[in-house]
């Protein structure tokens, strides 16, 4: 219910929302979680495993019950902590997990059957039989157990992912947090102030105490103004650190508003990567939850949630609130309650040596020992030495003392140590390099050691910035020692929960350790503790206190398990964030992409470029069609295929030549300038890298061409040799495979084609085959290479990229009026296959030089990169799988990529494997398959019968080996 | 004769103006790499402030200005823009025509390291990354060479079979700020 009084809310702003179907209303500064409460919905959850009612715990991020559904269709979003989910005009929410009403949920006759359910029970009881596992027992499970569902649609909203830096990190805008940016952002350096809150403040916004003579919240409020005005400092609320990563680097969790997320193009979620030079972890810290038997009744919550709807949403979470600790917080919260005008029915602290000065009933060194009622809490059992009292409450406010959040300083490993005083883990210098730590989450809890932490850490941040340290003055505040009795489970019987999420019980905890999982990681993998979405972070400590107690070790030898990233569960949209669709990856395309779309081509990818699969013309039902009819076009007049994705390098200095006879197997300093030769060029290790063809343009000036697949792989290899290997050479090197739109003009009528485009025609005795240089169109100046990869007459032409478009239009008109066109990759490989000449499905990194019947492309005159590998003995065996080519003979016609060959009568068994199919095409020439493979001894063996199997696609047929060149093997088509 | 037209690499789809942030693609002339030789650097800068005005840029700046820049463009490597390059440059340096091998856009506007924020991990503020400073760095999945020419204006250049992918980044990293109001 909604009280009076001035709390951090804005109560003639109406807000209208949803929960379960039901339509209610908060004010502007509600949380799902205070706007339910207000409304007195207090079962807002059925729990993971025993389908139990549930409440909510906490009033932030830590919640482990009140998690519910938003929104519809792909805006859907499951698991959804009510108590983080700002209120907003609209809202839906829908509960999770129950069937068919969260009032009345048939799963909750698991909670019966909880004798049965306990810790290691699917290990024990699913065993059998073994195949049911899968196709049975799992989907039970998973159905029955769990949390909310996504949609099954692809998620409507934007995610957005960006980089922030500066000096100092704060992470934590409490009063240490605030005093941290305060002193850095005095001193001058770039300060980031990070908090999961929408506002800043920490406790302070959840408390009554004053900072400085005024209320803290009002405090907060005043040093938030005044680093908001500074420059240097850039303030993220909403924003939840979410890990500490290599130097400096921490990932953030932004959640915008509602009303910025639902802006066109507005981001939900934001993925920041923070990169701090230092950084001061002032998180803050997470209330305990003690452990007696029904604990887990909605109206049961921690005692600071309690004052923090009390005091900043004005929200009572009961009528009859009943108070139970073991610190003075306690009688604070108490006392916050009494102030708001909410009945106290009890006040019980666990330690003996307890006074009260408040006017409610006051039992001392007592304990809770159990809850009453359902759906809501009816009373508590009090356990004294006087015996047992059962008290009327709809609401307890329980407190086992706070957990400093250091989970940040652990995840780069750093083990925490137990503090006896506060009987919790701080966190200890340096586990997280560049990171300190100030207020709560290292132990310090009352407000003025927080602001004096804040002070202090930035300040030793600072002095390693090499910046002044500011004079500061600490404002007054509260200075309370912290008395804590530890608590963690009430003696009795019934079930105590530990982790509520998952639900694990003390008696879980405790049967672990019976059933020797004593080690604290194992106990935590047998009962699940700590591995809901919450990770532990309300049972962690409690459940290795019981566990400690159940082995007979102390709390610091049986330490604590591993915090991780994140710290609060992160959507993989937010993490993935812009690489949905166009953004999964760059497109890269040639400068004839449009007039080849616009011609019908289908296009493939290859690498990230874009490239025409096959030109339909009218009447093409079947890609075959188009591909034979372009096979028969460049053979017999001319075709045009954009060949601008290979690899383009300049390469250029006095060492020019020398530098290529190094990289690639053959000769290049003596080819002369106005010709192009073909190379070859090996790894390290003796096998083929990659081969294309370099041309020399000038005395100093050569240009070499790689494959699509591999240009960035042969860049990065020249660059590898030069800086490494040959730094003496002068020798210099740019790509400028996008400066350049070429394209092959290949064909018998190429010549007359580009005769009628050039300025100056060409001829043999001026442009022979291989020779190259510079031509003009009109007033755009040229390259001209006359090299072939379909084994016509053909020339690649090249202009800068800016005129690539109007050229290819140009040449496809020319080629149309001489019954040519634009011929695509299909036929291109059709082409090459007849011809013999190899792609990377041959050279595909594990073939060498002589394998493909190119070893005496190794010069004997000079050393080259691979050259000694590919000497050796096993690298030259006869009976390695050689180049061949094939063609079927056999009852199928047709040849499968990726076949294995064997001897014709041997049986098709891996011992048996001759060789393989690497590439196939239906050549129109030839009237047949043709293949290109490996086979054992293969040159050898042309001629020669062998067996191709296809396991995977039942293909088998009978084939002949042949010459790999098949089409022109005198290459005399090429030379014109 | 045969006459070859004009089309650039984002041709047609600029200029784009979302919230306060503008995209435009920029002509800048002439563009040429240049790869000094082995202990010619000093002479090529020599070289460069006789023909073009301005010396040799040292990691991760510029010289010179609007019309005729020169940027550091990786290890040995600047990139002038603006002018035809000076034939006497190649007595020290290898030189290659780029002109046509990149897509250049500017990004201007009071959020323009913002929107940049979103697909950069270059530290883009004020004091480390000044006006004049370059860097080669990766933007979202491409490799690119991000200027700041003005208090509030980035030169941005991919390669040019990028530029759409480019322009769809920018696009919705200038949506998603425009969308924060300018926050």
């Amino acid at each position: 219910m909604r009280i009076d009084g001035e709390g951090l809310i804005v109560r003639k702003r109406k807000i209208g929302f949803s929960f379960d179907g039901h339509s209610y209303q908060g004010v502007e500064g509600d949380t799902l979680a205070s706007a339910l409460l207000a409304n007195d919905i207090r079962l807002v959850g059925r729990s993971f495993k025993y389908h139990r009612p549930r409440g909510i715990l906490t009033a932030g991020s830590e919640e482990p019950n009140a998690l519910v559904t938003t929104g519809r269709g792909a805006g859907q979003e499951p698991n959804v902590r009510a108590t983080t989910q700002e209120l907003f005009e609209g809202l839906e929410a829908r509960s999770q997990n129950n069937w068919p009403s969260l009032g009345f949920d048939l799963m909750s006759v698991n909670d019966l059957a909880a004798p049965f359910l306990g810790a290691g029970f699917y290990y024990k009881t699913f065993m059998w039989p073994k195949a049911f596992w899968e196709r049975v027992y799992e989907p039970i499970i998973r159905r029955a157990a769990g949390l909310g569902t996504l949609s099954g649609e692809a998620d409507s909203d934007v995610y957005e992912k960006a980089y922030a830096h500066c000096d100092l990190l704060v992470i934590g805008a409490g009063p240490a947090g605030l005093m941290a940016a305060l002193t850095a952002a005095r001193a001058g350096a770039d300060v980031i102030l990070a908090d999961e809150d929408v506002r800043t403040g920490g406790r302070l916004n959840a408390e009554t105490f004053e900072v400085a003579g005024i209320p803290g919240r009002v405090w907060a409020e005043e040093i938030t103004r005044d680093l908001s005005q500074m420059d240097n400092v850039r303030i993220m609320t909403r924003t939840t650190v979410t890990g500490a990563y290599d130097q400096g680097t921490y990932g953030a969790l932004e959640k915008l508003a509602p009303e910025i997320a639902a802006r066109a193009g507005g981001p939900r979620e934001c993925f920041w990567r923070i990169v701090a030079k230092h950084a001061v972890l002032a998180a803050g810290a997470l209330e305990r939850p003690v452990a007696f038997q029904n604990n887990d009744r909605p109206g049961i919550m921690t005692a600071g949630a309690v004052r923090t709807y009390i005091n900043r949403w004005r929200v009572s979470p009961g009528r009859s609130v009943a108070v139970f600790g073991n610190t003075d917080d306690a009688h604070r919260t108490a006392a916050d309650l009494l102030d708001a005008g909410v009945h106290v029915s009890a006040l019980i602290d666990a330690r003996h040596h307890a006074k009260c000065d408040l006017d409610v009933p006051f039992y001392v060194g007592a304990q809770v020992s159990n809850a009453e009622g359902r759906k809501s809490l009816e009373a508590i059992s009090v356990a004294s030495t006087s015996g047992i009292d059962k008290i009327q409450a709809d609401c307890l406010a329980m407190s086992g003392g706070w957990n400093p959040s250091l989970h940040l300083a652990c995840h780069m490993s750093g083990r925490p140590v137990w503090n006896t005083d506060i009987a919790a883990f701080v966190p200890v210098p340096d586990m997280v390099p560049g990171m300190g730590t100030a207020g709560a989450c290292q132990g310090d809890f009352s407000t003025r050691a927080c602001l004096s932490g804040g002070v202090e850490a930035a300040q030793d941040a600072l002095d390693d910035l090499g910046r002044k340290r500011p004079k500061m003055d600490i404002p007054a505040a509260e200075d309370s020692a912290y008395d804590i009795g530890p608590l963690w489970a009430v003696p009795g019987k019934g079930r105590a929960w530990l982790d509520f999420q998952n639900d694990v019980t003390v008696k879980d905890v405790k049967q672990a350790a019976t059933e020797n999982f004593r080690s604290v990681e194992h106990m935590k993998r047998y009962t699940t503790q700590g591995m809901a979405t919450d990770q532990g972070k309300n049972s962690n400590v409690a459940a290795l206190a019981v566990l400690a107690d159940a082995t007979g070790q102390g709390i610091p030898e049986t330490g604590t398990t591993t915090f991780r990233p994140p710290y609060s569960p992160v959507a993989i949209a937010a993490m993935g964030a812009g690489a949905r669709g166009k953004g999964f990856a760059p497109e890269r395309f040639t400068t004839s992409h449009e007039a080849t779309i616009a011609r019908g081509a289908p296009m493939i990818e290859a690498g990230l470029w874009f490239r025409p699969s096959f030109f339909p013309k009218p009447g093409e039902t079947h890609w075959r069609q188009s591909c034979d009819r372009e096979v028969a076009m460049v053979r017999e007049a001319v075709g045009i295929c954009d060949v601008s994705t290979l690899g383009k390098i300049d390469i250029q200095g006095p060492d020019a030549g020398v530098f290529l006879d190094f990289v690639y197997t053959n000769m290049f300093s003596t080819l002369k300038p106005g010709r192009v030769r073909y190379g070859l060029m090996l790894r390290e290790d003796g096998h083929v890298m990659d081969d294309g063809t370099s041309a020399r343009l000038g005395d100093h000036h050569y240009v070499m061409t790689t494959t699509t697949a591999a240009a960035g792989q042969v860049m990065r290899h020249l660059e590898f040799v030069h800086q490494c290997l040959v730094p003496q050479l002068d020798v210099r090197f740019i790509s400028v495979t996008e400066q350049w739109a070429q394209f092959a003009v290949a064909g018998p009528k190429s010549r007359e084609l580009l005769n009628g485009v050039l300025n100056d025609p060409v001829d043999d005795e001026s442009w022979p085959y291989m020779s190259c240089g510079e031509i003009g169109i009109g007033d755009v100046g040229g390259r001209l290479f006359r090299i072939s990869f379909s084994g016509e007459h053909a020339y690649e032409i090249a202009v800068p990229a800016r005129y690539g478009e109007s050229l290819f239009n140009l040449l496809l008109e020319r080629a149309e009026k001489r019954d040519g066109g634009a011929y695509g990759m299909e036929a291109l490989n059709v082409l090459r296959v007849e011809k013999g000449f190899i792609t990377h499905s041959e050279i595909h990194g594990r073939v060498t030089a002589f394998d493909i019947g190119m070893e005496r492309m190794i010069s004997a005159k000079k050393d080259c990169i691979g050259k000694a590998s590919a000497a050796r003995p096993g690298l030259m065996d006869e009976e390695r799988e050689q180049l061949v080519g094939l063609r079927p003979v056999g009852a199928a016609k047709e040849l499968v990529a990726g076949a294995h060959l064997f001897d014709e009568t041997d049986e098709a068994v891996s011992v048996n494997d001759k060789g393989y199919i690497t590439s196939v095409a239906f050549s129109p020439t030839f009237g047949h398959f043709l293949g290109l493979g490996f086979l054992r001894n293969g040159r050898a063996r042309i001629g020669d019968r062998v067996r191709m199997v296809d396991h995977l696609q039942e293909s088998e047929t009978i084939c002949e080996v042949l010459n790999p060149v098949q089409f022109d093997p005198e290459g005399g088509r090429v030379r014109g | 004769m045969v006459d070859l037209a004009i089309i650039s690499a984002i041709d047609g789809l600029l200029p784009l103006t979302i919230g306060t942030t503008n995209l435009t693609e920029a002509t800048v002339g002439a563009m040429t790499s240049l790869a000094p030789y082995r202990g010619q650097t000093e002479s090529l800068s020599s070289a460069l402030k006789s023909a073009h005005g301005m010396a040799a840029p040292a990691n991760n700046r510029t010289t010179g200005k609007e019309g005729a820049r020169a940027i550091w463009f990786g290890r040995d490597m600047f990139l002038l823009v603006g002018p035809d390059p000076d034939p006497a440059l190649a007595e020290y340096a290898a030189l290659s025509d780029q002109s046509d091998a990149w897509c250049v856009v500017r990004l201007t506007g009071e959020h323009a390291a913002d929107v940049l924020a979103r697909l950069t991990p270059v530290d883009l503020r004020t004091a480390v990354f000044k006006r004049g400073h370059t860097a080669r760095t990766e933007l979202k999945h491409m490799m690119a060479s991000i200027t700041r020419i003005g208090d509030q204006n980035y030169q941005i250049m991919v390669f040019r079979g990028f530029g759409k992918t480019l322009l769809h980044d920018l696009q919705l990293a200038m949506e998603g700020v425009a969308a924060r109001g300018g926050a």
